[in-house]
């Protein structure tokens, strides 16, 4: 009670305690107006490209149901478009192609991928983790092109027919999901290798502390508070996977057909916009339109597959 | 058969207050520093004859930093130690070597012994995992596992291999031995990270001892926790101490006045020419002669605060 008011060489009090007149009025600040302005418009183009992409399929898209029916679209196992005497628009084959690929792929790339991000997060060496991370990284700027000539080239003759000896003709799915694997690797590595590093040192410690090895660290207590973030590079790796054109286009073959055997060539859903896209196709011909009708298809894929991650991120949120 | 009567048979190592008449009391753990060397009842040997654990010219490096110099410390069965001292002065080095949890620490080197029941377990052919079976660890912060209740206490017999006959009552009897059954016997498959931090840090301390260790090291195991929760924590260490040999970190010295046999007393010394300042022993003693006749200047005014 009496040591408040009077200490002479106190501590600077806060400005207006002794009495001085406080300004608490606005200044006005252009800047900062012009700034929020040119980011609002940055969110806004991509906001509106969004809306854009989804006119310009919707509208050839609503065009093509004109003349064939969903359910056909939907339900059918014939997919030849250009076929004048005998069309047929069941969009399965190309789904079924795309689902083959993408499971070969996910085969490769997620054991790898996470292998890969555990072992750099919980075993590498701070040096070796600094020097074999951006290398991975660097592995996600080859251009898929590339990836797709190496399936030809390389992977279907001489690592599928010749050391495996597996009878796979000159187009298959298995080439293009194991390159196209390899090609997703970095995304899984790099994004679950960001999710595992960030779990803190102190559950580690607890676990080693219970008599715990590294192996069952990282299985049992890191991978699981990672879940989230390892689930969302999952996810993305497959998004990607699902979206890639050239790899696809180049080993995966050009022929529709209904099959689950990964050994054949088939035909995916971006193999097949891919080459009809620079075809002879009049504009506005149904054959024209199927253009659009998978591109739908597939943007309605790659939605749903967001929407599964995000659901899936928001379940195994953890707090640590 | 009345359901109610059987229940008592469940109960597995619930250690009832009372029965040992020669701990302190737990009840009324909370006092002044003078209220507790009275209450101090047990009679301990002033030279430990048989230790569970003995660290010998114990030095730890941090790469070039001489972090702790020339330790020799021997924890009594059944007894808790407190490691005091001011902030950089090792505590928690020393701590994390007694069950090799430095090994885990990038450029950390010890040198010395570390004895336990006759053993070194910095000896060549030690396996580091098999070491933290037999001294488990509490730390400052409750660091449950992103899983649920039974699931944290069922980790360490899990990973550890332990040959359990039945895990439901194993988890029940660490549940029961770190006071935190009643609380948590209705959610045990909810997230531990429901829990308040008290009830969190009372779960760490039923996990260690779900693997039974004889030896828990506790790194400041009640500075995130309110006076109740660590009252709580407290009357747990006292109730441990008959099955579990106890070394705690503290800051507060009225916990260690509380509820330690032994304290050790530890300061940190600049060094003339880097001006690294190295951790020692000033003093090792029975808590109850160190806090009322400390031996050493430093120790003194350590503890009546006139340092630190
Ligand atoms: N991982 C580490 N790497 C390098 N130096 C460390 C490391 N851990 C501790 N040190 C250093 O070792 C010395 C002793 O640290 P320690 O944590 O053992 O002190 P402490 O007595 O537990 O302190 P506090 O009371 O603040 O917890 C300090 O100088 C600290 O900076
Ligand atoms: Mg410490």
């Amino acid at each position: 009670m009496t040591t408040t008011t009077t200490t002479p060489a106190g501590p600077p009090s806060p400005a207006g305690l002794r009495g001085d007149p406080v300004d608490l009025s606005g200044r006005s600040r252009p800047g900062e107006a012009v700034i929020r302005g040119v980011l609002f418009a940055a969110a806004l183009v991509s906001v509106l490209t969004t809306v854009g992409i989804v006119i310009a399929l919707l509208r050839p898209a609503v065009e093509f149901f004109r003349d064939v029916p969903v359910w056909e679209f939907l339900g059918g196992t014939r997919w030849a478009p250009n076929d004048s005497g005998n069309p047929d628009f069941g969009v399965w084959p190309l789904v079924s192609a795309t689902l083959v690929i993408t499971v070969v792929a996910l085969v490769v790339a997620i054991p790898l991928g996470l292998g890969a991000a555990m072992y750099l997060s919980e075993y590498a060496s701070p040096e070796m983790r600094r020097r074999l991370k951006p290398i991975v990284e660097l592995l996600a700027g080859v251009p898929s092109v590339v990836y797709g000539f190496f399936a030809l080239t390389f992977v279907t003759p001489n690592l599928l027919q010749k050391v495996l000896h597996i009878d796979v003709g000159f187009t298959n799915a298995l080439a293009a999901g194991l390159v196209l694997g390899v090609m997703i690797i970095p995304t899984i590595a790099s994004l679950s290798e960001d999710a595992l590093f960030a779990v803190p040192l102190s559950l580690r410690q607890g676990s080693f502390a219970m008599g715990a090895n590294r192996m069952q660290t990282t299985l049992r207590v890191v991978l699981p508070a990672a879940m989230s973030g390892v689930a969302a590079a999952v996810i993305l790796g497959l998004s990607r996977a699902v979206g890639e054109t050239m790899i696809v286009a180049l080993a995966a073959g050009s022929r529709p057909h209904l099959s689950l055997d990964p050994r054949e060539g088939m035909q995916a859903m971006t193999g097949y916009i891919a080459s009809t896209a620079g075809g002879e196709n009049p504009v506005g011909s149904t054959s024209y339109n199927t253009l659009f009708a998978v591109g739908l298809l597939l943007f309605v894929i790659t939605l749903i597959i967001n929407v599964i991650s995000i659901a899936l991120v928001r379940r195994y949120r953890q707090e640590y | 058969m009345v359901k109610g009567t059987n229940m008592s048979t469940h109960s597995v190592t619930a250690s009832s207050p009372g029965t040992e008449a020669n701990r302190h009391t737990a009840g009324g753990s909370v006092g002044s520093l003078s209220d507790v060397a009275q209450e101090i009842e047990r009679h301990l040997p002033d030279k430990l004859m048989d230790p569970i654990m003995e660290t010998s010219l114990l030095n730890i490096y941090y790469g070039d930093f001489h972090a702790v110099h020339d330790v020799n410390l021997a924890f009594g069965r059944n007894e808790i130690t407190a490691l005091i001292g001011p902030s950089g002065c090792g505590k928690s080095t020393v701590l994390r070597s007694l069950n090799r949890m430095n090994d885990l620490v990038p450029g950390a080197r010890v040198e010395g012994a570390v004895n336990y029941q006759g053993q070194n377990i910095y000896a060549r052919g030690v396996d580091p995992i098999a070491v933290r079976t037999h001294v488990g660890m509490v730390f400052q912060k409750p660091n449950p596992f992103p899983k649920s209740i039974y699931d944290n206490v069922a980790y360490g017999p899990r990973v550890t291999g332990m040959k359990v006959d039945d895990m439901d009552d194993l988890v029940e009897g660490a549940l029961r031995g770190a006071a935190l059954w009643d609380e948590v016997k209705d959610k045990l498959k909810q997230s531990a990270y429901g829990l308040s931090g008290g009830q969190q840090q009372r779960l760490c301390i039923a996990r260690t001892i779900a693997t039974k260790p004889n030896v828990i090291l506790m790194d400041e195991p009640c500075s995130a926790l309110d006076p109740i929760a660590t009252a709580r924590v407290e009357d747990l260490m006292l109730q441990l101490t008959q099955d579990y040999t106890i070394v705690i970190v503290t800051h507060n010295m009225q916990q260690a006045a509380r509820v330690s046999d032994r304290t050790a007393f530890f300061t940190a010394r600049p060094d003339e020419t880097t001006g690294n300042r190295t951790g020692l022993l000033v003093e090792y003693n029975l808590t109850k002669q160190l806090f009322s006749q400390p031996s050493d200047q430093r120790t003194e005014d350590y503890i009546s605060g006139r340092f630190g």
